[in-house]
C-alpha cells in the first residue's frame, strides 16, 4: 500500500480526486491496516490509501477532514427484517436503509419472512428494483422452503441467479432434519451458506421470554435455552455429515456458544452472529413488562451475555448482525404475551459494540470492526467490508469518543421500538459513504 | 402510615409495615361485615371499575361486594361483552373506560403483566385481582389475614404450597407475602409443575408430598387443572391424587393445631379428598369471609385512607 512507486504514480497523477478522507485512523481488518492515513476516492472506488502527509497537496472536489475520527470499511449488517413487501407500515427498504445509513452500514442483508415471503426469483427481483432507490447496498437471502413452510425446498438455483448470497427461513427455524440435510446437501452447489434461526419449537412453545428465575419470578411462559441449544447441536451435526455450510443466527446462550467452539475445533463449516442486545442485555429488562424487550431468541441472563463476549472475543463468533425487526407501536403496545417478538438496531448497533465491547476492552478496535465487515463479508462472499484499492468506496467514519443518548423519536427507521432509549452510548457515525457518496449525514 | 404505592400491583417488594398495616385495616372491616347493616359511606363518590378478562366466581363477587359495602360506585365488566371481541386494544378499552370519569381499576387478566401496563396508560389506582401466572396480592392478603386471625401471628410458622406451583399466582404472592412477614416457606409439586429456579424465591423445594408436610403449620393446597394433563406435564390426574393428593392418612406429619387452606375452586377428590377440605382444621370459607374485609381495606387504603379506620 505504500510502496513508494505507487505514491510517484499517485503524485505524478493529473486529476482531481472526487473525495478525500484526510489525517483519519484507518483500519482495515482484512489487510491488517491500522494507522493514520488519507484515502483517496474516485469514480466509487477507493483509488489510494497513504500515509504519507504530503498526498494533501492533491486535490478533491470534497474533503472529510477526519483528524481524531476512525476511518472502517463500510459496516455489513448481514440480519436485518425491512419488512418490504407486506409491513410498509413498520419498515421500508428505503426507510430501513436511511436507518442503517445512520447507523453507519453501507450494506444491509434483507430476510425472506416478509408478506409474501422472498421464496421464488420474482420475489427477489422485487427487492433489487427496490433497493435501487435505497440510501445504501442491500443483499437479499432467499427462504429455504417455499411460504418458509419448512417443507419443500425454494427453487435455489433461480434465487442465486437472482442475486441472493444466503438462505434462510429466518424467524422460524427449519425444524424437519430431513429439509434442513437437504438445503445443505443442495446448497454445497452453490457454496451457499444457510442462515439458520435455531429454535425447536416444541421446547419454545408458548415462552415468551427466557426461562430462568426471571420468568419464574413474573409468572411468564419461559424459552429455555435448550430450544436453541438442541437445534445448533442438530445443524452442527447435519453441517458435519454433509460437508454444507451453517451459519448459526443469532446466538443467544452460553451452550450453543460452546457447542460452535467445539465444532470449529473439528473442523466443521459453521459460521455464526450474535446480535448487541445479547451481549447488552439480560432478561431482568423484561421485568417492567417492556414489550421492546421482547425479542427472539430472548434475552437471556448474565452468565450467557459473558458467555457471548467470551465467544466474541476468542473468535467463536464470527459476525455481529443487528435482526433489525421493526414493530409498529400498535403492535408493540399490548399485553407482553400478545405483542410481537423483535427489536430495531440498525441505529444502536455500533454504539453497542463501542460502549460493550470495545470501552470494556472485550475486543480490539480491528476486532471489533472485523466482526461488522470483512468477517461477514466473507459468510457472504460479499466485495465489501474491505479497505482496497479498486474496491467500492463503502466506509464508515466514526467519532469513537462522541457519547450520545439514545432517543427513539429521532430514529430514521420507520419504528422504534428500542429498548435503548434514555441509555447512553460511545461512538457516533459521523459520514457513510457508499460508492464514494456520502449518504450520511 | 400510609402504603408507598396508589396501585396494588403485587406482593413482591412490598414491606412487612404495608402489608401489617392492610392486615391491621381489614380487622375493623370485618368486624363491619359482623353488623346488620354492613355498609359503611367510606367511599361514597368513588367510582370502581371491575375488568375480568377472565372467568371469576369468587373472586369477582368479592371485589363487588367490597366496593358496595364502601358505598363505591360499582361497574364491573367482563371481556365476553366488550368490545375486545371486535379487536380493540386493551390500551384503548381502558383509555375509553377512564374518559368516562372513573377512580379504580380493578384487574384480572390472563396474561402477565397486566395490571402494570394498566398503571402506564391510565392514572386510576389499579388493583390486581390476579395477572396470568404472576401475582394474586388480594388472595395472599386474605391468606395472610386468616392465618394471623387463627395464630395471632405469621413469623416462624412453616406454610406448605402443594401443586401446580409453575402456573400459580396464587403461589407467587403467598411466596412473597409469608416469606416478607417472617413464615417459612415450601412448595412441593410434580417437578414438571416447578418452575426454574423457584428456589432462589428463598423457599424449600419439595417433590415428596410426605416429606414436605413433616412439621408444617399450614398447607394451602392449589387447584390443580385438568389442561395441566393434555399439556404432558401429567400422566394423569390419578397419579397426581396418588402422588400429591391432600388425605386424612397425610395430615399426621402436621404439627398439631394444623391449618388446611385451599384458594378454590376445589377439585374435590382431586387434590384434596372432601374429608379433608370440608374437616374442622379448613378455613377454606373463612378465606372467602376474609377475602371481602381485605378487598375492603385494600380499596380504602389505596383511594387515601390512612392508619386506622372508625
Amino acid at each position: 500500500m505504500s510502496n513508494p512507486k505507487k505514491k510517484k504514480e499517485i503524485l505524478n497523477q493529473p486529476l482531481e480526486f472526487e473525495l478525500a478522507i484526510l489525517g483519519g485512523r484507518v483500519i482495515d481488518p482484512e489487510s491488517r491496516f491500522d494507522r493514520i492515513a488519507d484515502i483517496f476516492v474516485h469514480d466509487g472506488l477507493i483509488k489510494e490509501i497513504s500515509s504519507r502527509k504530503t498526498t494533501t497537496r492533491i486535490g478533491a472536489k470534497e474533503v472529510i477532514d477526519a483528524k481524531g475520527k476512525i476511518v472502517v470499511p463500510g459496516l455489513i449488517d448481514m440480519h436485518a427484517h425491512l419488512r418490504e413487501p407486506g409491513r410498509e407500515d413498520e419498515e421500508t427498504i428505503y426507510t430501513g436503509s436511511c436507518s442503517a445509513v445512520a447507523g453507519g452500514f453501507t450494506s444491509v442483508c434483507c430476510m425472506p419472512n416478509t408478506e409474501p415471503p422472498i421464496d421464488n426469483q420474482e420475489a427477489v427481483k422485487f427487492v433489487y428494483v427496490k433497493a435501487k432507490e435505497a440510501k445504501c447496498k442491500i443483499v437479499c437471502v432467499g427462504a429455504v422452503t417455499k411460504g418458509e413452510k419448512g417443507e419443500e425446498l425454494t427453487e435455489i438455483l433461480d434465487l442465486v441467479q437472482a442475486g441472493v448470497v444466503a438462505i434462510s427461513d429466518d424467524g422460524k427455524p427449519v425444524s424437519s432434519s430431513q429439509v434442513m440435510r437437504n438445503a445443505l446437501e443442495y446448497c454445497k452447489m452453490f457454496n451457499l451458506p444457510i442462515i439458520s434461526h435455531c429454535e425447536d419449537l416444541n421446547l419454545s412453545s408458548g415462552g415468551v421470554m427466557h426461562e430462568g428465575f426471571v420468568s419464574t419470578s413474573l409468572g411468564m411462559n419461559g424459552i429455555p435455552s435448550i430450544a436453541e441449544e438442541v437445534m445448533v447441536a442438530r445443524d452442527l451435526k447435519l453441517a458435519e455429515f454433509t460437508g454444507g455450510r451453517v451459519h448459526i443466527a443469532h446466538v443467544s446462550t452460553q451452550g450453543s456458544v460452546d457447542l460452535i467452539r467445539e465444532a470449529k475445533k473439528r473442523g466443521i463449516k459453521v459460521t455464526c452472529e450474535t446480535t448487541p442486545h445479547h451481549f447488552t442485555l439480560t432478561d431482568e429488562s423484561v421485568k417492567t413488562f417492556d414489550t421492546n424487550a421482547k425479542v427472539n431468541p430472548p434475552l437471556r441472563t448474565r452468565k450467557d451475555v459473558e458467555a457471548i463476549k467470551k465467544g466474541l472475543k476468542d473468535g467463536t463468533i464470527d459476525s455481529i448482525a443487528t435482526d433489525h425487526a421493526p414493530h409498529s407501536v400498535e403492535e408493540k403496545e399490548v399485553e407482553f404475551d400478545f405483542a410481537p417478538f423483535g427489536m430495531v438496531g440498525l441505529e444502536t448497533a455500533f454504539g453497542l459494540v463501542v460502549t460493550e465491547l470495545v470501552n470494556k476492552k472485550i475486543l480490539t478496535w480491528p476486532q471489533a470492526i472485523a466482526k461488522l465487515t470483512i468477517n461477514p463479508s466473507r459468510i457472504l462472499n460479499l466485495k465489501g467490508g474491505r479497505i482496497k484499492r479498486d474496491f467500492p468506496a463503502d466506509l464508515t467514519i466514526i467519532d469513537p469518543k462522541a457519547s450520545w443518548i439514545v432517543n427513539p423519536s429521532q430514529f430514521k427507521s420507520k419504528s422504534k421500538n428500542s429498548p435503548f432509549g434514555g441509555k447512553k452510548l460511545r461512538g457516533r457515525v459521523c459520514y457513510t459513504i457508499v460508492d464514494g457518496k456520502i449518504v450520511f449525514p | 402510615m400510609k402504603l408507598r404505592s396508589k396501585h396494588l400491583l403485587g406482593l413482591e417488594g412490598m414491606t412487612k409495615e404495608e402489608i401489617t398495616l392492610i392486615l391491621d385495616t381489614a380487622e375493623p372491616f370485618k368486624e363491619i361485615l359482623e353488623r346488620p347493616i354492613r355498609i359503611v359511606p367510606t367511599l361514597r363518590g368513588v367510582t370502581v371499575v371491575n375488568l375480568f378478562y377472565e372467568p371469576s366466581t369468587r373472586t369477582r363477587i368479592s371485589f363487588e361486594l367490597a366496593e358496595k359495602r364502601l358505598s363505591a360506585e360499582v361497574i364491573s365488566f367482563s371481556a365476553t361483552t366488550s368490545s375486545v371481541k371486535k379487536g380493540e386494544t386493551l390500551k384503548d378499552t381502558v383509555r375509553n373506560i377512564e374518559a368516562m370519569k372513573i377512580d379504580m381499576v380493578v384487574v384480572r387478566h390472563q396474561c402477565s403483566g397486566v395490571p402494570y401496563f394498566l398503571t402506564q396508560c391510565l392514572d386510576s389506582s389499579i388493583i390486581n385481582a390476579g395477572d396470568g401466572a404472576h401475582e394474586h396480592p388480594t388472595q395472599a392478603l386474605l391468606d395472610l389475614f386468616t392465618i394471623r386471625e387463627k395464630y395471632k401471628k405469621i413469623r416462624g410458622l412453616k406454610v406448605v404450597i402443594v401443586g401446580d406451583i409453575k402456573y400459580s399466582r396464587v403461589a407467587r404472592s403467598d411466596i412473597w407475602g409469608f416469606t416478607t412477614m417472617g413464615a417459612k416457606v415450601a412448595v412441593c409439586g410434580p417437578t414438571t409443575l416447578l418452575p426454574y429456579e423457584i428456589e432462589k424465591m428463598g423457599i424449600e423445594v419439595h417433590h415428596d408430598v410426605d416429606e414436605a408436610l413433616e412439621g408444617a403449620d399450614v398447607v394451602n393446597v392449589l387447584r390443580i387443572q385438568l389442561e395441566r394433563q393434555k399439556g404432558g406435564f401429567l400422566p394423569s390426574l390419578r397419579e397426581y391424587t396418588n402422588k400429591f393428593g391432600i388425605n386424612v392418612d397425610r395430615l399426621k406429619r402436621l404439627n398439631e393445631n394444623f391449618t388446611i387452606m385451599h384458594p378454590g375452586p376445589i377439585n374435590r377428590g382431586v387434590e384434596i379428598t372432601p374429608e379433608v377440605a370440608d374437616g374442622p382444621y379448613s378455613v377454606i370459607l373463612n378465606q372467602v369471609t376474609n377475602g371481602v374485609a381485605i378487598r375492603m381495606a385494600v380499596l380504602y387504603l389505596l383511594s387515601g385512607g390512612e392508619g386506622k379506620v372508625e
